[in-house]
């Protein structure tokens, strides 16, 4: 009983905690995209990019800049990891191999930190520092970057379809709302016992009279944008289940709220951008409903541990800390599941099966529930599109939502939204099953081995990035495969949600009346959750069927 | 007040909302040539299921099977029932245009030419070609009277018995070819090439040949094919997934899992319910000359409605009798009375209605040696003259003049009267009375009034609860239309309105984003017919009203407006209501399928069986079964339309939701049930 309640009270604290700050958060990024003044550091870096913050840029030009801008931080990264040897503070770091870097450099400007590597066994620091962490931020700021847009697109009419400027919300975005938080973050956690340092392998003799290596390195500062941006990518290999990263059940706790943070509070600051906060509410409702549900089934999959070897052992502690117990690895499994984040702080692969399929599902929902930073909100506001495009039919009206009308060419971009993440994951994971290279990296076979593939690419291709375990990776199969699905996985709806914004601005309002579709009512929750999990879910239903279905039954 | 805005239509039979044999019988011979896959191609998810269907066929021929025949046959069956469904809906207009062809027979026209006219077929006519047309004669085409007035029997396109006046200048000048001159002749000029007049666009639209898909057809078909593409993907990739879990699949089985996943049902009705759509319009005498037009009815955010014949009768009516000062209010009546004898208008015949409501007066025979005085526009006055007295009744200046040419006066309070009368919108009539050739005197004030019609009110409520604002067009002074807007209900009016005021009003309401819908008939409307979102133009109208509007209604009747929106929310209503419902089927079908599938590999998948279906094979040939028989199950409400109350957005919602989507959860699992029993009994797995 006490591990219920210690469980309820976790919970509620970290709902507190964002019911508390997401407003305030909510409004100060509002301001941040929409105010026309710059400060003097942004202008410095306008400056330096030869850019010109003020001007506006169309949907196509938008779009441009943000693929330039990933394809010049993946070829950094590629050429940071190659050469790692031959930079300073490689602390004796072989360079990744071809495939490994570019799985690598994909996987953090993706912001989907999918890690085939050992942090500790194959980053230097500066690797680490000014390669990956450089891309925790500004991975994120992109997600905001284009949700923004979007908010724009709704919020503007008849315009020809000018959705902001990409610099400006990158830089605005990095410099006032994730480096400050950050920097708190980081120190709060150093306050909790998490490491800050430059040092290399210290070796440290240990109790049984052996001798240990013990890595040290910046880690609180990685560690706040890790959670803060939805990452994921942790220092270590253990991730969040390292005692460096993540020493105590607080610091455990105050990631949580880290990683759920931003996700929460866009829904606010979109409500204001498109000058409705009902409409903010009521995403934040749907985004509150699904991640309840994932929290409370997982944690009750995990302290009821349903199985043969839970049952024998007493608990399902396998693969989880001792000094986090059931509970706070249930809620941090759900939150990084359902916020694209993948940070770790148990093994997922040890969750008990119902466990390891809510995690499954919180993913294949397509990171929605809050999501990504940025790519959550935009996710959701395309299934609402959906929801509005049945819904508004059986009001006996056009579908419009938020005053647009939604037409052919809207639900085109909406459908083929919906359409690429099932494609990348169905396919990616037939494949790796179907081949010898694929099955090699499996520990197990059997309905587990078939969720460690189907993890992996969910992972993949939702930009998430935990990793169920068990599936070696680091393989050039995997290395290869997992990176275009990343690629794919967050580009090609980046393409899409962009197109849509310019579609939106460029259209006339269509006034609300009484015969318009109200879309801040509870009725019109219930129907986004609803659609999320049948429209998307129903997808995903014959090979869950297969995997944790099984398992669950055995 | 009814729960429907939707009148019985008055001259064609209802819809029927049941499927007699006949008329699927009729429909097959329609529906094998639409399994044609070229004509299929515009229907991706049927086109997936005739793929399937071919594919098990040749399946079952290589590996024959009671099974494998058995799912082959329903999957050919679920596109026949598809192609049926668009055959029927097709089938009922083709009724209604062999009446309308036979209109069209050869005839001879009277051309003219010089001075003279020479005859000719009618077929050979050209535009501005000028005819003679007499009693009993067939119109050769369309055209507009140029010359002379006749009575007309169109009742072959509108079912109206009655003949109509058709005649040259003015708003009823247009006459439609294959109709019939009763009595007269007029000359007109044709306005339509033969094979292009009004007529022929009719059958065109009838039967459906120039059917187009409509924007939100389209929009909803692009949904439709993704969430088809993401089940073939689901159902493409599970055989990988399957074979690595020893548990590898028929292709048969495959198949048929998708044919259930993908949303035939809506896929296969989704042509029918746009083809019903226009068929509604059509049984109520409404035609629309494109689909989009009826889509954009659905849609409409701001109603024009002409104040006179659609608010209000039509007429000014005599409502009160107000007797001047020391006037029994009998006299009064009955000087009214005598002074509306010779006034054959509509407010005089109104005035003796009222005093033989208010007063009982009869008719009355008495009247030997009366000598009446009709209206004249140039004394305003009418009355009577009897022996020894005369009875004047008209506008209050005229009476008031002629009162005091008999060196009469009328006093301050009849002045009063009648300024409040018009004040509050109505029309004073001044009563007065001269006895012996001595001094007239006023005796009281007729006030007339535009009488609106009833239940008008109810329907404008109607319409605000749906989110529809009316506005009143009149010519009428601001103050006169205030006050019938106010009795009427209506949210706005376009007082003393010029053609050119009602264009202004429509484009200002569009740029703000709303729909306009109007109705109208003169030529000076057809710039407004044509600006507005939804344009209905009556069928007496003139023809640049016809052209210039985006619907006709061969009733003239412009309080159809409010049917046409209905018929246009209906039809998205349906369409949004089965796709609910066909992606809602979804959830009970893999209860049916998946654990069919795999149930040999893993025992304990046995337990999603909630059903308890007898056999993995009968499970999925019930699944199958089920998703082909609720095409048929459910064409009569495609045809029909879902039923349609005004109401709030939410309220809407909340019902469709409740019957559409939490029944298409539940209905499957009880159909699959049932015909998991009819098929263990029947032995057919």
């Amino acid at each position: 009983m006490s591990a219920t309640w210690t469980a309820i009270g976790q919970i509620g604290i970290v709902v507190l905690v964002l019911a508390v700050v997401h407003r305030p958060l909510g409004d100060h990024m509002f301001r941040v995209l929409t105010s026309p003044r710059h400060l003097a550091v942004e202008r410095v870096g306008y400056r330096v990019m030869r850019v010109d913050p003020d001007a506006e840029q169309r949907w196509s030009t938008y779009l441009l800049s943000v693929l330039g801008f990933s394809l010049a931080s993946v070829l950094v990264l590629f050429g940071l990891g190659r050469l790692q040897d031959r930079l300073p503070l490689d602390i004796g770091m072989a360079p990744l191999d071809p495939a490994g870097a570019w799985n690598t450099a994909v996987s953090f400007v993706t912001n989907t930190n999918w890690q085939w590597y050992s942090g500790e066994a194959a980053a230097g620091h500066l690797f680490q520092m000014a390669g990956l962490a450089v891309q925790n931020f500004v991975s994120a700021a992109v997600g905001i970057a284009v949700v923004a847009a979007l908010a724009r697109g709704f919020a503007r009419h008849g315009t020809d379809s000018r959705v902001g400027n990409f610099w400006a919300d990158l830089v605005r975005v990095t410099v006032r709302v994730l480096l400050p938080l950050a920097f708190v973050a980081a120190l709060v956690l150093v306050a909790g016992g998490v490491i800050q340092n430059l040092s290399a392998h210290a070796e440290i003799g240990t109790l049984a009279g052996g001798t240990q290596s013990v890595l040290g390195g910046p880690v609180a500062s990685q560690e706040a944008i890790k959670e803060l941006g939805t990452n994921g990518g942790g220092f270590f290999n253990a991730n969040s289940a390292h005692p460096f990263e993540n020493p105590t059940p607080w610091t455990n706790a105050l990631e949580v709220v880290l990683l759920l943070l931003i996700p929460f509070s866009l829904p606010r600051t979109f409500g204001r951008m498109v000058g409705d906060r009902r409409q903010g509410w009521a995403i934040l409702a749907a985004m509150s409903t699904l991640w309840v549900a994932a929290v409370g089934l997982l944690t009750w999959a995990e302290l009821a541990g349903p199985g043969l070897v839970p049952a024998a052992a007493g608990g399902a502690m396998e693969g989880k800390e001792v000094r986090f117990g059931e509970a706070a690895s249930a809620l941090f499994a759900a939150s990084t599941t359902m916020t694209s984040t993948g940070a770790v702080n148990s093994m997922h692969d040890s969750l008990t099966a119902p466990g390891g399929g809510v995690a499954l599902v919180g993913m294949l929902l397509g990171e929605v529930s809050p999501g990504g930073v940025g790519s959550g909100l935009y996710g959701m506001v395309v299934l609402i599109i959906v929801a509005v495009f049945l819904a508004g039919l059986m009001v006996g009206r056009t579908p419009e939502y938020l005053g647009k009308k939604i037409g052919r060419q809207e639900i085109t971009l909406v459908a083929l939204y919906v359409l690429t993440m099932p494609a990348v994951v169905l396919i990616g994971s037939a494949i790796a099953i179907s081949v010898p290279a694929g099955l090699a990296g499996q520990l197990q076979g059997g309905p587990h081995g078939l969720s460690e593939i189907v993890y992996a690419f969910a992972s993949a291709g939702n930009n998430n990035g935990s990793a169920f375990g068990g599936l070696t990776t680091g393989t050039p199969f995997y290395n290869t495969l997992l990176g275009l699905a990343m690629l794919v996985g967050r580009f090609v709806p980046i393409a899409l949600v962009l197109a849509l914004a310019g579609r939106l601005a460029s259209q006339r309002k269509v006034p609300e009346g009484a015969g318009t579709l109200p879309t801040h009512t509870p009725l019109f929750v219930g129907l986004l959750v609803t659609v999320t999990l049948v429209v998307v879910g129903l997808t995903f239903v014959p090979v869950l069927s297969l995997g944790p279905v099984v398992e669950s039954l055995s | 007040m009814s729960t429907t805005l939707l009148e019985k239509p008055r001259t064609v039979a209802a819809a029927p909302t049941t499927l007699s044999p006949g008329q699927l019988a009729t429909a097959l011979p329609g529906a094998l040539r639409g399994l044609d896959p070229r004509r299929l191609w515009d229907s991706p998810v049927m086109f997936v299921v005739e793929v399937g269907a071919a594919f098990t066929t040749v399946l079952a021929v290589v590996e024959p099977s009671a099974f494998a025949w058995s799912i082959t046959v329903w999957l050919w069956l679920t596109v026949l029932f598809a192609t049926l469904a668009e055959s029927v809906a097709e089938g009922r207009g083709k009724a209604q245009a062999a009446s309308l062809r036979a209109t069209q027979r050869e005839t001879t026209a009277r051309k003219v030419v010089g001075p003279d006219t020479v005859e000719v077929a009618s077929s050979s006519l050209r535009v501005g070609d000028v005819v003679v047309v007499v009693a009993g004669e067939t119109i050769p085409g369309d055209g507009d009277v140029i010359e002379g007035v006749a009575s007309v029997d169109e009742s072959a396109i509108t079912g109206e018995s009655a003949p109509v006046i058709r005649e040259s200048g003015g708003d009823r000048s247009a006459v439609t070819g294959g109709t019939v001159v009763l009595s007269d002749r007029i000359v007109v000029r044709i306005t339509a090439p033969a094979g292009h007049t009004f007529v022929d666009r009719m059958i065109a639209l009838v039967e459906g040949s120039e059917r187009q898909k409509t924007p939100n057809e389209v929009a909803l078909n692009v949904l439709l094919t993704t969430l088809t593409i993401i089940f073939l993907l689901a159902v493409v990739t599970l055989q990988p997934f399957a074979v690595y879990s020893g548990a590898r699949q028929p292709l048969i089985v495959l198949v048929a899992l998708l044919v259930c996943l993908i949303p035939t049902t809506i896929g296969a009705l989704l042509s029918a319910i746009g083809i019903a759509g226009m068929d509604r319009l059509v049984r109520r005498n409404v035609l629309a000359m494109s689909g989009r037009a009826v889509e954009a009815a659905g849609d409409v955010d701001v109603l024009l409605l002409d104040k006179t014949g659609t608010i209000t009768l039509g007429n000014r009516q005599a409502a009160d009798l107000l007797p001047a000062a020391g006037v029994d209010p009998a006299l009064l009546a009955d000087a009214a009375q005598l002074s509306s004898m010779a006034d054959e208008t509509p407010e005089g015949r109104s005035v003796l209605v009222l005093v033989k409501e208010r007063f009982g007066l009869r008719e009355r025979h008495d009247l030997a040696g009366a000598e009446l005085v009709p209206f004249a526009a140039r004394t305003r006055m009418s009355g009577v003259d009897l022996p020894g007295r005369s009875v004047r009744k008209g506008a209050a200046a005229a009476v008031i003049r002629w009162v005091r040419s008999t060196g009469g006066h009328a006093g301050d309070d009849v002045a009063a009267t009648v300024d409040a009368i018009s004040a509050s919108g109505g029309t004073p009539l001044v009563v007065a009375e001269q006895l012996d050739a001595g001094p007239a005197r006023v005796l009281g004030v007729i006030h007339l009034k535009d009488v609106v019609k009833e239940g008008m009110r109810e329907r404008f409520d109607a319409l605000r609860a749906m989110g529809i604002r009316t506005v009143m067009v009149t010519g009428d002074n601001p103050l006169t239309a205030r006050a019938i807007g106010l009795e009427a209900g209506v949210d706005d009016v376009l007082a003393e309105a010029t053609p050119e005021d009602k264009l202004a009003l429509i484009r200002r309401e569009q740029e703000g984003g709303r729909l306009v819908a109007m109705a109208g008939d003169g030529t000076n409307d057809a710039p407004a017919l044509a600006q507005a979102d939804v344009g209905v133009a009556m069928n007496t109208g003139t023809t640049a009203a016809k052209e210039a509007g985006n619907m006709v209604d061969l009733d003239s009747n412009p309080t159809k407006l409010l049917e046409i929106v209905e018929i246009g929310k209906q039809l998205l209503i349906t369409r949004g209501a089965l796709t609910t419902f066909s992606v809602a089927n979804d959830v009970a079908k893999y209860f049916a399928i998946l654990p069919a599938m795999f149930v040999v590999a893993f025992p304990q998948l046995g337990v999603l069986n909630v059903m308890h279906l007898t056999s993995p094979q009968s499970a999925i040939l019930s699944a199958v079964v089920f998703n082909a028989l609720v095409i048929v199950a459910l064409l009569p409400l495609a045809l029909r339309g879902v039923r349609y109350t005004p109401s709030s957005a939410s309220a809407l919602l909340r019902r469709n939701l409740l019957v559409y989507g939490l029944g298409g959860v539940i209905a499957p699992f009880l159909g699959i049930k049932l015909i998991d029993l009819l098929v263990t009994a029947l032995g057919m797995s």
